[in-house]
C-alpha cells in the first residue's frame, strides 16, 4: 500500500474521531444546559410571586385568583400526603410481591409474573387515571368509603381523617391509585436486590432452622436495605411528580381538609388544571413557583435515592 | 459398608435426583458417633449432594428429590413429616465460603439460639461466649462483639460460622469444604478446631483436599460420579485401598 494513502486514511480517522468525541460531548453538555435553563426559567418565572408573597407562599393556604392571593400550602400538603400514603400502601405490597417472586414462587411462574409487573410499570398514567375515575372511584364510593366512614370514621382521634362524603374522588383515592402505579417500580427493584443475596448466605440461615419469614426479615432485608431504600425512593420520586392519574381522581379542590375522603389538590394537578386558565402575571407566576417547589422536592428525593444506590454499589464492590 | 464404632446416622439405599439426573446411586453408609467422616472425590462426584441430604438443604430447590432413608435417632430424615426446623437444630452446617450474617458478631451467634430457646440476657451472653470459645475465636473478638461480623478476616469469619452452628448445640456438624476459601494458616486453625470439636459433635466433612481428609478424618468415603466407591477407616483407605479406582485417585493419577 502506498504511504500517502495510508496517511490520508489515518488523518481522516483522526478527524472523524475528534468530531465524534465532540458530538457526544455536546450531547452530554446539552443535558446539563437543559437542566440549568429549566431551573433558570422556573426561577425567573416565579420572581413576581416570590416578590409578592415571600416565604409566606409556602405556608399560606389561600388560593384566590380573583383577589390575586396565592399560597402553596394546600398543593404541597396534597403532594406530600398522597405520596406518603401511596408509599405506606405500596411498600408492604411490593415487599410481598418481591418475596414471593424470589423465595416462594414456583420456577414456572417466576418469569411470567416478573414480566407482568414490568408491563404494569409501562402503562401510561392517563390509563390509570381513567381507570381510577371511571371504574375505581365509583366502586370506592359505593362500597368502601361508607364502610370507612362507619368503622374507622368513628374512632376517636383517627376518625376525623376518615370521615367525609363518599364521593369516590379525593386524597385517599389519589393515594391508592398512586400506590398501584408505584408498586411495579418498587417491587421490581426489590426483586432485583433480593436476587443478589448470595444463595449460600440464605442457606446458612435456613441451615440453622430459620423459616422463610425469618430469613427474609433477619438476613435478606438487612443485607439489601440500601437497595430497598433506593427502590422506595425511586417510587416516591414518581409518586411526587405524577400528574394525569392524580388529576383525574384527587378532586382538584383548593381546600384544606382534615379528612382524606375529601377532595384536595397536588402541585402537579394544580399545574395541569390551571395553567390554561391562568390570567394575570401573578397567577401564572404563582403556578411557576409551584413548579419550582415540585422540582426542588423531587430533586432532593432523587438525590437521596441516587446516593443510596451508589452506596449499595460500593458495598457490593467490596463484598465480591 | 459399616464403621466399627456405633453409628449416629445410617444411610440406606439413598438415591438423589436433580430433576431427572441421578446424582447419587444407592448409597449405603454409616456415620460414626463423635468421629470425623470425610467425603472425598473429584468435582461432581456427589459428595456435597450427599452432605446436603443430611439436613435436607436440597428441599429449598423444588426440582431436587431424594429417595431411600437416612436414619437419625430412629427417624427417617427424608420423611415428609420430618420437622425441618427441628432437624436443622440437630444438624448444623458450615459452607464453602464464610457467610457471616449482616449483623454484629454477638447477634450472629445469638441468631440461631433465639430460634429455639428463650434465653435470659445472662444465659445468652454465656452461650455466645461458650460457642466462641469452642470455635477458638473468643480471644480475638471478645472486645468487639458489637461490631459487624463482616469486618472479620476470612478465617475468623469461618470460625464465626462454626461458632454460630455449634451455638445451637447440634449433635451433628456438616462441613461443606469449610477451608476451600481460606489461606493455609486459617486452614490449619480450622483443622485443629475440627479435631477438638469431635469430642462433642459427630462431624461430616466434604473436602476436595485429600491431605486434609487424611489429617482430620477417622473415616473416609471415596465417591465417584454418584457411587460410593470405597468407605472405611481413613488410615486403611489411604494406605491400603481395596479398590483400584480409590488408589488411582489418592495417588493423584486422576481427579
Amino acid at each position: 500500500m502506498p504511504m500517502f494513502l495510508h496517511e490520508a486514511r489515518l488523518k481522516r480517522q483522526t478527524l472523524f474521531d475528534s468530531l465524534f468525541r465532540n458530538l457526544t460531548r455536546l450531547a452530554a453538555l446539552g443535558v446539563l444546559l437543559l437542566l440549568a435553563s429549566i431551573l433558570f426559567s422556573l426561577v425567573m418565572g416565579s420572581i413576581p410571586a416570590i416578590h409578592a408573597f415571600g416565604f409566606g407562599f409556602l405556608t399560606s393556604s389561600a388560593w384566590d385568583p380573583v383577589n390575586d392571593k396565592f399560597g402553596a400550602l394546600i398543593p404541597i400538603i396534597g403532594t406530600l400526603v398522597t405520596s406518603g400514603i401511596a408509599l405506606l400502601i405500596a411498600i408492604p405490597v411490593s415487599f410481598g410481591i418481591a418475596l414471593f417472586l424470589t423465595e416462594l414462587s414456583p420456577r414456572a411462574l417466576r418469569r411470567p409474573l416478573g414480566v407482568a409487573i414490568e408491563l404494569l410499570a409501562g402503562i401510561p398514567s392517563i390509563i390509570y387515571g381513567m381507570w381510577g375515575l371511571f371504574e375505581f372511584a365509583p366502586l370506592f364510593a359505593d362500597h368502601i368509603e361508607p364502610w370507612i366512614n362507619d368503622h374507622i370514621g368513628t374512632i376517636p382521634y383517627v376518625g376525623p381523617f376518615f370521615s367525609g362524603p363518599p364521593m369516590g374522588i379525593g386524597i385517599l383515592t389519589a393515594s391508592i391509585i398512586l400506590a398501584i402505579m408505584v408498586i411495579p417500580f418498587i417491587s421490581s427493584v426489590m426483586r432485583d436486590v433480593f436476587d443478589v443475596v448470595p444463595a449460600m448466605l440464605k442457606e446458612s440461615a435456613y441451615g440453622l432452622g430459620s423459616t422463610t419469614w425469618e430469613v427474609m426479615m433477619s438476613i435478606v432485608l438487612p443485607y439489601t436495605k440500601v437497595g430497598v431504600a433506593g427502590g422506595i425512593m425511586l417510587g416516591l420520586g414518581r409518586a411526587l411528580g405524577e400528574t394525569m392519574a392524580v388529576t383525574f381522581v384527587i378532586g382538584n379542590a383548593h381546600e384544606l381538609s382534615k379528612s382524606l375522603l375529601n377532595p384536595g389538590n397536588s402541585i402537579s394537578s394544580a399545574l395541569a388544571n390551571e395553567f390554561t386558565e391562568a390570567v394575570g402575571d401573578l397567577y401564572t407566576s404563582s403556578l411557576i413557583e409551584l413548579g419550582l417547589i415540585l422540582f426542588f422536592i423531587t430533586f432532593v428525593v432523587l438525590s437521596i435515592a441516587r446516593y443510596m444506590l451508589y452506596k449499595l454499589g460500593q458495598r457490593e464492590g467490596k463484598a465480591s | 459398608m459399616t464403621a466399627t464404632t456405633p453409628p449416629r446416622i445410617v444411610v440406606k439405599d439413598l438415591n438423589f435426583y436433580y430433576g431427572k439426573f441421578r446424582a447419587l446411586k444407592d448409597i449405603n453408609l454409616d456415620i460414626a458417633e463423635k468421629k470425623v467422616t470425610a467425603f472425598i472425590g473429584p468435582s461432581g462426584c456427589g459428595k456435597s449432594t450427599l452432605l446436603r441430604t443430611f439436613n435436607r438443604m436440597y428441599q429449598l430447590y423444588p426440582q431436587q428429590t431424594a429417595t431411600g432413608s437416612i436414619i437419625l435417632d430412629g427417624d427417617n430424615i427424608l420423611d415428609r413429616s420430618q420437622d425441618l426446623n427441628k432437624l436443622r437444630a440437630k444438624i448444623g452446617m458450615v459452607f464453602q465460603k464464610p457467610t457471616p450474617f449482616p449483623m454484629s458478631i454477638y447477634d450472629n451467634i445469638a441468631f440461631g439460639v433465639k430460634l429455639y430457646h428463650n434465653l435470659s440476657r445472662n444465659d445468652m451472653d454465656e452461650r455466645v461466649e461458650w460457642a466462641l470459645k469452642k470455635a477458638a475465636l473468643w480471644v480475638e473478638v471478645k472486645d468487639k462483639l458489637k461490631q459487624s461480623g463482616m469486618g472479620l478476616s476470612g478465617g475468623q469469619q469461618q470460625r464465626l460460622c462454626i461458632a454460630r452452628a455449634i451455638a445451637v448445640k447440634p449433635q451433628v456438624l456438616l462441613l461443606d469444604e469449610p477451608t476451600s476459601a481460606l489461606d493455609p494458616i486459617s486452614t490449619a486453625h480450622i483443622e485443629k478446631l475440627i479435631d477438638e470439636l469431635k469430642e462433642d459433635f459427630t462431624i461430616v466433612i466434604v473436602t476436595h483436599n485429600m491431605q486434609q481428609a487424611a489429617r482430620v478424618s477417622d473415616y473416609t468415603a471415596y465417591m465417584y460420579i454418584g457411587d460410593l466407591v470405597e468407605f472405611g477407616e481413613t488410615s486403611s483407605v489411604f494406605t491400603n485401598p481395596k479398590r483400584k479406582e480409590t488408589e488411582d485417585y489418592i495417588t493423584g493419577r486422576f481427579g
